[in-house]
């Protein structure tokens, strides 16, 4: 078998390389070929080390690592689809309703994403990245399953395009792709994607009386007076199992705390993610939390009595800590810089969400916002690092 | 070629491509931002700019022998402030309802880096005629630039173009939307960095 595709590739690569029909495409034979073959490259100058773990298993295991996240987020959007219409919410039915819901808009995300790296990479004569299986498979993750297909198209190509390849492609995008999409499809169609809108699947069906379809989060957000936040919560069927499980309406492959910790640990034992941001977002949003449990009384909002728990089970705050905040681009280098930069994450993701009603979840801008910061902690870390080097003498 | 392009047209061009005051000096970007959600104010910001600029470096220019040294930008400040208020006047007597949306922005020319810097470079060195069509090709070379961000803006932002729809009712029916970002400050800053990305790139070609 190994022989037999080893054969097809020798066979193609005179195709694709300097002089053949195709040259122009080499990227995406190279692309193909690191798929089935470790890379025979060497480096020309030194450092010659090189680690097994390449770009491309490294990204491939954090595919891995979300393909759980896609199954369950398909199941889920025809759960939530099903008992909105008031049908009877079984599995298989529920899976195919989120595969019609979900596969689509996977593909679309793919089909651009691959259509503006193979551009670029041929233009500029540089390899397709791995980076992008990841930020393609990220993207439709953090999308309400009601985001319509041409919009995912634009998330994408702002994503890619404006996101990395104008700073010249991975590796060199200071802004993690996927969230930057997200982020601009939150900002040009602020109606759909703020929270507001319904963000279950209807598949064409009319909606059952009393459903109201908002998320946990615009709950919260919206509870006033003398309102016990984990009260409406609970009253609408959201208590601390259910949100944990995330068998509720929001982005498709964000519901899930449990599968994002799953993922996590994974992610952390095969040495791919930093748990020194995961675990600094996670004390990051505690701390804030229960700070600001003390400042909670009456006439303030009853978001701020809300237990720091909630936080951390609520919307895509976990799934972003995972997966999105310990990209190895867009954080910190510096080990010690990405306890502050997880930190921080979590400080503004929940300040965010507290007392800004414009933005019911703040983890997306939260990370935005330090990876903009990120080289800045890691200049101060440097150079408080060399302030403690005896001096030349 | 090159024996041709007089002094004149030579800095008529650069104003307009080479050194084009948005694109490559970077000037002039507040009120790019701002005036740019619609296409008819963005024309008309142009205009007044693009009169101004000219009318100055002409004035400058005929009184650069005259200016001392040692006061010339309050002098070069009063000429341009006289023009600006000139402008502002004129909008307000003809086109009322625009210079209400333009608001302060058409008495902000005063300090738009461009007046002042090309009055600075080029027309306290220069004789009126080359200092007039250097202030002519810098003004229309902003303008450009300010008309092509305002057609994306007002087209993406709101389906209209002059204020008139143009994308059809049937595109929205299929399920289009008019993106909301376009109409934020920032949309105005990415289209000028791809419209200086697509500039930089016919530059290099033309070499």
């Amino acid at each position: 078998m190994k022989r037999l595709v080893q054969r097809f590739f020798d066979a193609q690569r005179p195709r694709f390389t300097e002089g053949g029909r195709l040259a122009r495409l080499y990227p995406f034979f190279d692309a193909m070929e690191t798929v089935f073959f470790a890379p025979a490259h060497t480096t020309g100058i030194g450092p010659h080390v090189r680690d097994n773990l390449d770009v491309k298993r490294f990204m491939t295991l954090v595919i891995v690592c979300l393909l759980p996240h896609l199954f369950f987020g398909m199941y889920n959007v025809g759960y939530q689809s099903l008992t909105a219409t008031g049908r009877s919410p079984d599995f298989l039915p529920a899976c195919l309703i989120g595969l019609k819901a979900v596969l689509p808009m996977v593909i679309v995300t793919y089909a651009v994403g691959f259509f503006w790296e193979i551009l670029f990479a041929a233009v500029r004569r540089h390899t397709i990245s791995e980076g992008l299986f990841v930020t393609c498979m990220l993207f439709p993750l953090t999308l309400p399953p009601t985001t319509p297909l041409w919009q995912v198209a634009m998330g994408i190509t702002f994503g890619i395009v404006i996101g990395k390849e104008v700073f010249g492609g991975t590796g060199r995008n200071f802004l993690n792709p996927a969230l930057t999409g997200r982020a601009f499809l939150f900002f040009a169609y602020p109606v759909r994607m703020s929270g507001d809108a319904v963000w279950t699947y209807m598949g064409g069906q009319a909606a059952v009386d009393g459903f109201s379809g908002a998320t946990p989060l615009a709950l919260a957000a919206a509870a006033e007076g003398q309102e016990v936040v984990h009260t409406v919560l609970n009253q609408a069927g959201y208590d601390l199992w259910t949100l944990f499980l995330g068998r509720y309406a929001g982005s498709i492959g964000a519901t899930s705390t449990l599968l994002c910790l799953v993922g996590a640990v994974a992610l952390i034992a095969m040495g791919i993610a930093s748990y020194r941001t995961i675990v600094g977002g996670v004390l990051g949003m505690l701390a804030t939390g229960a700070l600001l449990n003390l400042f909670a009384g009456p006439g303030t909002s009853p978001w701020l009595a809300l237990n720091p728990v909630y936080h951390l089970v609520m919307g895509g705050a976990a799934f972003g800590l995972a997966y999105m905040a310990t990209d190895p681009v867009s954080s910190p280098d510096m080990e010690s810089a990405r306890w502050l930069y997880g930190f921080l994450i979590g400080v503004l993701t929940v300040l965010i969400r507290v007392f800004n009603p414009a933005f019911p979840e703040g983890v997306m801008l939260a990370i935005l916002f330090m990876n903009v910061f990120a080289p800045l902690l890691d200049h101060f870390i440097i150079k408080a690092r060399l302030k403690r080097r005896m001096a030349n003498t | 070629m090159a024996s041709k392009t007089t002094p004149a047209r030579q800095a008529f061009n650069q104003g307009l491509w080479s050194n084009n005051p948005i694109a490559v000096q970077v000037l002039g970007i507040c009120s790019a931002l701002a005036v740019t959600v619609q296409l008819r104010t963005a024309i008309v910001m142009a205009l007044a700019l693009t009169a101004v600029l000219a009318g100055s470096n002409l004035v400058i220019s005929a009184l650069r022998r005259l200016i001392p040294h040692n006061i010339r930008i309050i002098v070069e400040l009063c000429v341009i402030s006289t023009l600006v208020i000139i402008a502002d006047e004129l909008l307000r007597a003809f086109l009322y309802d625009i210079s209400k949306q333009l608001s302060v922005f058409v008495g902000l020319i005063i300090t738009n880096c461009i007046v002042m810097g090309r009055a600075e470079t080029y027309a306290l060195g220069n004789p009126p005629w080359p200092s007039f069509m250097d202030g002519l090709g810098n003004g229309l070379g902003y303008g450009m630039i300010l008309v092509a961000v305002a057609f994306f803006r007002e087209l993406m932002g709101a389906g209209n173009l002059l204020g008139f729809q143009v994308v059809p009712e049937a595109i929205y029916g299929a399920g289009y939307e008019d993106m909301g970002f376009m109409l934020l400050a920032p949309a105005a800053f990415i289209i000028i960095g791809l419209l200086v990305w697509v500039q930089r790139e016919l530059m290099e070609r033309r070499k």
